[in-house]
């Protein structure tokens, strides 16, 4: 059977995955956009299509017809290179990423560690994009971004550890299935899984460079941070990742702690979508309320806060797992 | 009398020589060690939280600053000199644009500037229309503020962006209030020598009465705002404190003296107009820091729409201008001499001092404009500061810089 043949399979669920993430992520924004509209008193998009249903093709559009600028003084390969290669990891992060039984595009025995390190690396990319900008709010941002990231890796990786523990594999697939007959970690056992959940998400977020911790790109006080020298397609290669970049994040908490593909009625990747774009759209609930915390006050909160918590999360985590 | 400009007297030119041979460490830009591997950042002109085109230099040791220099003139536009060149009763249009989100009081300072020189009182009824524009005009422009405010700390693409959008749903029922007195939302051009233009049209009383009751209840929802918010706390307290005596070395008036303890309000410490007969309950607080500047605007707005439903009650009939009303410009020629009065604007003092020669023409017209004082703290307060902390406290002085550059 052709589909047996492990480069085919992956090509095809990979291709599936890449349009889905894609996809997911062009009509985001008009959810985004719609939602915060609502939030704010504002109709939202209205004009391209029904409901400006058609609204992201024309985002495309626009970006595409822009002039493509790099500025003077700007290191061309690094300034070129960045947003491609940002674009590339965050959609490669998703290769082990299962949606289903055996709907995985590699099933790697040490899944969760290949999704986080290639999203970490993602702040490889926007190093490169500030650094080559030739500009100063590009290069703060860029100096923010690279400090937000080493110190939050750490609690991410903490707490996403509770959910090894606790399933006793690196293997997405053996994580979820362990979580089966709605044992889910965020719920059972009571305590750590919670914790360890809230955490991971709430450092999902610094990941992604939301709001509250959108402290790279404030763009109040960095105009755009690394994007700011960024024109048309580039830009919105940056935009793809970031916004994708939650979206993997928000795919992988529910296989961590959310049950992945568990749910009434029939099993299947429609709740492995359906609870991720839950914990997307609650992202963008967060983004339109909160205000922004200053750099020091949150690398503050996350060494002084969230690296004890989740230390302690992950003792308390394989305590159970070794008394149980 | 004689009014010169190239004839000072000499003490005061001897002053000014003194003055100018002492360097101001704040200002002095050539003072950084270029080897001291500083970054020179360029906030604006165009950035989108320096409230229109201010620009200021920053030197950063990595995010925290050393030294930040306002350079100040990018929205010059030589409003004084065209003063003028004007006849006083062109001239109430033009300085709308200075103070540009509270232009009735641009038009009340510059009017009752001109009024001392003529020596006219308007009548009770145009007292009343000139107080209730005033108060109406600081509510919205506190409005305006703390939409900007949220602007400076949770971005235009976030939580900040939602306060910015519910302020400006009040500011703009505020602003239906005065296009339907007036004709005007903006720049109103209502006020004039002697009175006021436009009379309160019938209905109005209950327009105005519905506006401020939903505006009262939502002020409630900023307030709880301001005391729950963890991240706007954080943000808030204890960041750009401003040292009263700093503070009135430097003329700053308004809310920004008033948060850091000093209880001075020119509308209960020096009243003009109607507020000789208001009794007017002052807002201070002693903290002096962003928060503190909060927590004064809003109580200023609860404040003004307590009068604005006073002074509803009370409008008496008769006319609206003691002169006939002006239709040909030059018809309004005060006798030589020098005038100043000032009004409580949203920002603070804002003053007018006139000089008139004898013709239709002011000779020299002078506005002391509240926002440059305020903005002359930031040299102060931002070192030491973190990048992200001169936004806010540039954002809690408030300047509107068609009022600072004029």
């Amino acid at each position: 059977m052709i589909l047996g043949n492990p480069w085919v399979h992956g090509g095809v669920v990979g291709f599936v995955v890449v349009n889905f993430l894609m996809v997911t992520f062009a009509w985001s924004v008009w959810f985004e956009r719609k939602f915060a509209g609502r939030m704010q008193n504002r109709p939202g998009p209205t004009e391209v299509g029904p409901f400006g249903l058609l609204q992201p093709i024309a985002d495309l559009l626009k970006l595409l017809q822009k002039q493509d600028i790099v500025p003077d003084g700007a290191d061309r390969a690094l300034f070129n290179l960045a947003p491609p290669i940002g674009a590339i990891l965050i959609l490669a992060s998703a290769a082990a990423l299962p949606f289903g039984p055996g709907l995985v595009a590699a099933d790697l025995d040490v899944g969760v560690l290949f999704a986080l390190s290639i999203t970490s690396l993602m702040v490889i990319p926007v190093w490169m994009a500030g650094w080559a900008s030739n500009n100063k709010y590009a290069l703060l941002g860029a100096m923010r971004a690279a400090a937000q990231a080493v110190s939050f890796e750490v609690p991410l990786l903490l707490s996403a550890m509770v959910p090894i523990v606790l399933a006793g594999s690196f293997s997405i697939a053996d994580i979820v299935a362990a979580q089966s007959g709605y044992a889910w970690f965020a719920l059972w056992p009571p305590g750590p899984g919670l914790v360890a959940f809230v955490l991971f998400f709430l450092t999902s977020l610094a990941e992604a460079n939301r709001i509250p911790f959108d402290i790279p790109e404030a763009e109040s006080e960095l105009v755009a941070g690394v994007t700011t020298e960024y024109t048309g397609m580039k830009f919105g290669l940056f935009y793809l990742a970031e916004y994708v970049h939650t979206l993997v994040a928000s795919l992988l908490a529910t296989v961590l702690f959310l049950g992945g593909w568990e749910g009434p009625f029939v099993d299947g990747p429609h709740w492995m979508i359906a609870k991720a774009l839950g914990l997307y759209a609650f992202i963008f609930w967060v983004r339109w309320t909160l205000l922004r915390y200053r750099a020091d006050q949150f690398m503050a909160l996350c060494w002084k806060v969230l690296v004890p918590t989740s230390l302690a999360t992950l003792v308390a985590a394989a305590l159970w797992k070794h008394l149980s | 009398m004689a009014v010169g400009h190239g004839h000072l007297p000499e003490p005061v030119a001897a002053l000014i020589r003194a003055r100018a041979a002492v360097p101001n460490p704040h200002l002095d830009v050539e003072s950084y060690d270029p080897e001291g591997d500083l970054l020179v950042l360029n906030l604006g002109p165009q950035h989108p939280s320096t409230h229109g085109v201010l620009r200021v230099k920053l030197y950063l040791d990595g995010e925290v600053c050393i030294k930040a220099v306002p350079y100040l003139g990018y929205l010059h536009r030589g409003v004084e000199k065209l003063c003028e060149k004007l006849t006083y009763v062109q001239i109430t249009p033009i300085v709308d644009k200075n103070d540009y989100v509270a232009a009735f009081s641009n038009e009340l300072a510059i009017n009752m500037g001109f009024e001392t020189l003529l020596g006219v009182e308007p009548p009770p009824r145009a007292q009343h229309i000139r107080a209730l524009g005033a108060e109406m005009q600081r509510v919205a422009s506190h409005l305006l503020w703390i939409g900007t405010f949220g602007l400076d700390m949770g971005g235009a693409l976030g939580g900040g962006a939602t306060l910015f959008m519910h302020t400006f749903r009040e500011r703009e029922s505020i602003l239906d209030c005065f296009e339907v007195l007036t004709g005007s939302r903006f720049h109103y051009n209502t006020l004039q020598v002697g009175g006021c233009r436009h009379d309160i049209p019938a209905g109005w009383e209950t327009l105005v009465r519905q506006t401020f009751a939903t505006i009262s209840a939502r002020i409630e929802e900023y307030e709880s705002f301001v005391r729950t918010n963890a991240i706007f706390l954080a943000r808030t307290r204890g960041v750009g404190v401003v040292d009263a005596e700093l503070a009135l070395s430097l003329g700053v008036s308004g809310p920004v003296l008033r948060a850091s303890g000093v209880d001075y309000d020119l509308r209960r410490d020096r009243p003009y107009g109607l507020y000789r007969e208001l009794k007017v309950n002052v807002a201070t607080a002693s903290a002096g820091d962003c928060q503190a500047r909060f927590e004064v605007r809003l109580a200023e707005m609860r404040e003004s729409i307590r009068l604005v439903n006073l002074l509803l009650d009370g409008v008496p009939e008769g006319p609206i201008n003691v002169l006939k009303a002006v239709k040909l410009p030059g018809t309004v020629k005060p006798k030589p001499g020098i005038g100043y009065a000032a009004i409580e604007s949203p920002r603070g003092e804002l003053g007018t001092w006139v000089v008139a020669d004898g013709s239709d023409k002011p000779y020299r017209c002078k506005i002391r404009g509240p926002s440059l004082h305020a903005l002359s703290l930031l040299p102060y307060l931002a070192p030491g500061q973190n990048l992200s902390d001169i936004i806010v406290t540039l954002g809690s002085l408030d300047p509107i810089m068609g009022e600072v550059d004029r």
